[in-house]
């Protein structure tokens, strides 16, 4: 099907075509036909933000809730600068966007016209793939394709630099098509590799699977092959932060979260095992601690749909490269068809060790006093918002960590965090962008005071719209995670790691016409937070909390997973030189 | 733990046709990039490069199928073997990069490189330039009272060997392409 139609317009049906109901933007003078034609029809929903960092992590957060590619739609210079957080975050966390920035007109690209800047060089490194578009005739073909590009192999952020005479001028559109471009990720595994890491499971004495990321964008059947095959093998599962959902917490092969700041029982398994099967998971540095020590006796298997993820950072013996739906699914075959044998006696004694190591208990705290401690904070929210229909943002630094160990995660796509860029601020755009995929869901945002305010203004785009949005502060007045560092490494010398002149958070609340709770007393805190949950409309809820509490487990930098600190009597002289030069 | 009896990272058998060696040996490797001739093809080839820390020996492109629109880059760079697969391995997923061939692994290949000397002189040491010249086959292409312009064509171990015999007769300047490769065979 082709039509004639405006550029402007054929952004729109394009959107249409791809089955895009929301888009997150900001308007300026190089998109205003783009913005015309949005307000001539009723298809798509166009979600106002106060600024455009803020249109990228809600269309992140809508992505990784939904499952579908976000769209965002930004002006030309600052619009497409004030970009590019967000699309590095999307691109670091492989989450599906489509970024659509206004750009100068072609007739003045290059003579430093008003509000141009080189949007595709800038932000060539920080996508998947980008393009700009100097023919209307090629708006519609460049617009398909880039959802194709967004969505297949490993996902990521792409952005389409549109200029405005291009966007006025008539051109023919054509509708959607099967892809013909010659991107066409594998995604089915080799079978050969696929069998060798069968007969290794078949021998192994001490599996583990370590899943991420991955197994959530595969998609929800990955995540339930997933979980047919640990009950079917009986092997312990961890997974990495960006993971975490895919198998349930409250399965019972859960070891929890592993990592820097993973369980005790999940880096122990991981530095003790004999197998380790990699599932969607990239050996990222916040996992694997030191490389030289990073599970020593090992076999390693890797699946992962990315070529270049296989041996980047660690060393794999069994690498198959493929989508983790196609691959777990022709892994069960192999294993059926060759009698569903695993080394049952030996992972028994396995189990042995690993509920030995979790009688260590290391998520363990006491709360007492009246100053509540945010563990305890977030295992009251956890107990009161377990049964809803529920969905987690949150920022980054210490209450990210404690969200990540403290509250269980029973589903894919209902934790959303900013885990490779650890974008500060992303926590609050994104649950609007979760909260317009799921309208009559309960969305979080776990937030610390600072991270949150990197990104208030949104509280202006909630209102609008009506978005529910809950914003748990833990409120420790302090860059926690910072300060943290600073005790173990820097002598205790706390530069710029506290919170001065910082809001009434209430009356900010109050200001947007939002409401604001305050809560400093561990016994009001069930009852604040009921009262959080049902108020219908955003809510900032400032939890006053331990303000020096550090966060535990912890693999201090240079460390190996057997050499965590489980408390704060454990930190003296923790790091050493080489360890503090590591972030 | 004290039980555990594999070695480090030890597998019987390979099932993949890439896997490194881990070896920390720098290697000299040649590729050839297909690309899409599309703009700003160029600059995510060398971004990538800039971007991940790798090296550049030297760079060529052209546009070698019109109606395709391909070009083909022509990469000549170093790093141990792990990082020679990654950089492989990064090029292939750029979207527009169709085909990553690394020459030097995958089977013989031959390497070209042009290059352009301007040797100024007089006396004894012009007509040993041009006798030199006339050994390594180099063609004169512009020549003046008192100076030649050589265009001479090879392996780069040639050219550096030209190179290092004009140095003492009086050589100004000089203008590489880069390297140009092609496998051997059909």
């Amino acid at each position: 099907m082709t039509r004639q139609m405006t550029g402007a317009e054929m952004v729109v049906q394009a959107l249409i075509d791809q089955g895009v109901d929301t888009v997150f933007g900001y308007p300026g003078g190089a998109v205003l036909p783009i913005y015309d034609a949005i307000f001539q029809q009723n298809n798509i929903k166009h979600v106002l933000v106060r600024h455009e960092q803020g249109a990228v992590h809600a269309a992140e957060g809508y992505a990784r809730s939904t499952g579908k590619p976000g769209v965002c739609l930004v002006t030309s210079g600052p619009g497409a600068t004030n970009a590019v957080t967000g699309l590095t975050d999307a691109l670091l966390d492989s989450i599906p966007i489509i970024v659509l920035t206004g750009q100068v007109p072609t007739f003045m690209i290059g003579s430093d016209a008003f509000q141009e800047a080189d949007t595709v060089g800038i932000t060539r490194p920080c996508t998947k793939h980008n393009w700009l578009v100097k023919e209307t005739d090629a708006l519609s073909s460049v617009l398909h394709e880039a959802f194709h590009v967004a969505t297949s192999g490993r996902p990521g952020p792409v952005l389409i630099d549109i200029p405005k005479d291009v966007q006025f001028a008539s051109g023919t559109y054509n509708a959607p098509q099967p892809s013909t471009s010659h991107y066409q990720p594998t995604v089915k595994g080799d079978i050969s590799s696929i069998t060798e890491l069968v007969e290794a499971m078949e021998k192994a004495e001490r599996p583990l699977f370590y899943t991420g990321g991955g197994v959530i964008n595969s998609g929800p059947a990955a995540s339930q092959l997933l979980r047919e095959l640990v009950a079917a093998t009986n092997f312990p599962i961890t997974s990495t932060l960006m993971g975490l959902g895919a198998y349930p917490a409250s399965g019972e092969n859960w070891l929890g979260m592993l990592g820097m700041h993973g369980l005790y029982e999940a880096n122990m398994a991981m530095h003790g095992c004999d197998l380790m099967i990699n599932i969607g998971a990239r050996f990222d540095d916040r996992i694997t601690g030191v490389i030289s020590e990073f599970s020593p006796n090992s076999t390693k298997a890797h699946i992962d749909i990315d070529p270049s993820s296989i041996n980047k950072v660690i060393r794999v013996d069994i690498p198959i490269v493929g989508d983790v739906g196609h691959v777990l699914e022709d892994l069960m075959k192999v294993w059926k068809s060759r009698g569903r044998k695993t080394n049952s006696a030996a992972v028994g004694n396995w189990w042995s060790q690993i509920k030995a190591w979790q009688t260590i208990e290391c998520l363990k705290f006491t709360q007492q006093g009246k100053v509540i401690k945010p563990q305890y904070a977030l295992s009251r929210l956890e107990a009161l918002t377990k049964k809803h229909d529920r969905f987690i943002t949150t920022e980054v630094g210490q209450h990210q960590m404690w969200a990540a160990q403290y509250l269980g995660f029973e589903d894919p796509n209902r934790w959303m965090t900013s885990g490779g860029l650890g974008t500060m601020g992303y926590g609050f755009p994104a649950s609007i962008g979760v909260q317009m995929g799921h309208p009559e869901s309960l969305v979080i945002n776990v937030a610390g005071e600072a991270s949150w305010l990197m990104n208030m203004q949104e509280l202006g785009t909630a209102m609008q719209y009506n978005l529910p949005v809950k914003q748990f502060i833990l409120n420790n007045e302090r860059l926690g995670m910072v300060r943290q560092w600073q005790e173990l490494l820097h002598g205790e010398r706390y530069s710029s790691s506290w919170s001065e002149s910082l809001p009434d958070f209430v009356k900010l609340a109050e200001a947007f016409g939002a409401k604001g709770i305050l809560c400093s007393d561990p016994d009001d805190l069930d009852e604040a937070i009921m009262e959080m949950l049902n108020h219908d409309g955003p809510v900032l809820f400032d939890c006053l909390v331990e303000k020096h509490e550090n966060c535990f487990p912890m693999i201090p930098s240079g460390k190996a997973h057997n050499e965590m600190l489980l408390g704060d009597a454990d930190t003296q002289g923790a790091i050493d030189a080489k360890g503090s030069v590591l972030v | 733990m004290s039980d555990l009896n594999l070695k480090k990272g030890s597998s019987a058998k390979s099932a993949y046709n890439l896997r490194p060696n881990f070896s920390d040996i720098v290697e000299r490797h040649t590729l050839a990039v297909m690309v899409e001739n599309e703009p700003g093809v160029l600059a995510r080839v060398i971004g990538l490069f800039a971007g991940r820390g790798y090296n550049i020996e030297s760079l060529t492109v052209a546009e070698v199928d019109h109606e395709g629109k391909l070009s083909r880059i022509t990469i000549v760079t170093t790093g141990t073997p792990q990082v020679i697969e990654q950089i492989k391995a990064q090029l292939g997923r750029i979207v527009t990069v169709h085909d990553v061939h690394d020459l030097t692994v995958e089977g013989p290949s031959v390497e070209r490189e042009l290059a352009m000397f301007k040797v100024a002189g007089d006396g004894e040491k012009r007509v040993e330039a041009l006798r030199l010249a006339d050994i390594f086959r180099a063609n004169v292409v512009d020549s003046t009272l008192n100076s030649f312009v050589f265009e001479i064509t090879g392996a780069p171990e040639k050219i550096d060997a030209f190179a290092d015999l004009m140095r003492p007769l009086g050589l100004v300047e000089v203008a590489r392409t880069g390297v140009a490769a092609l496998s051997r065979g059909g």
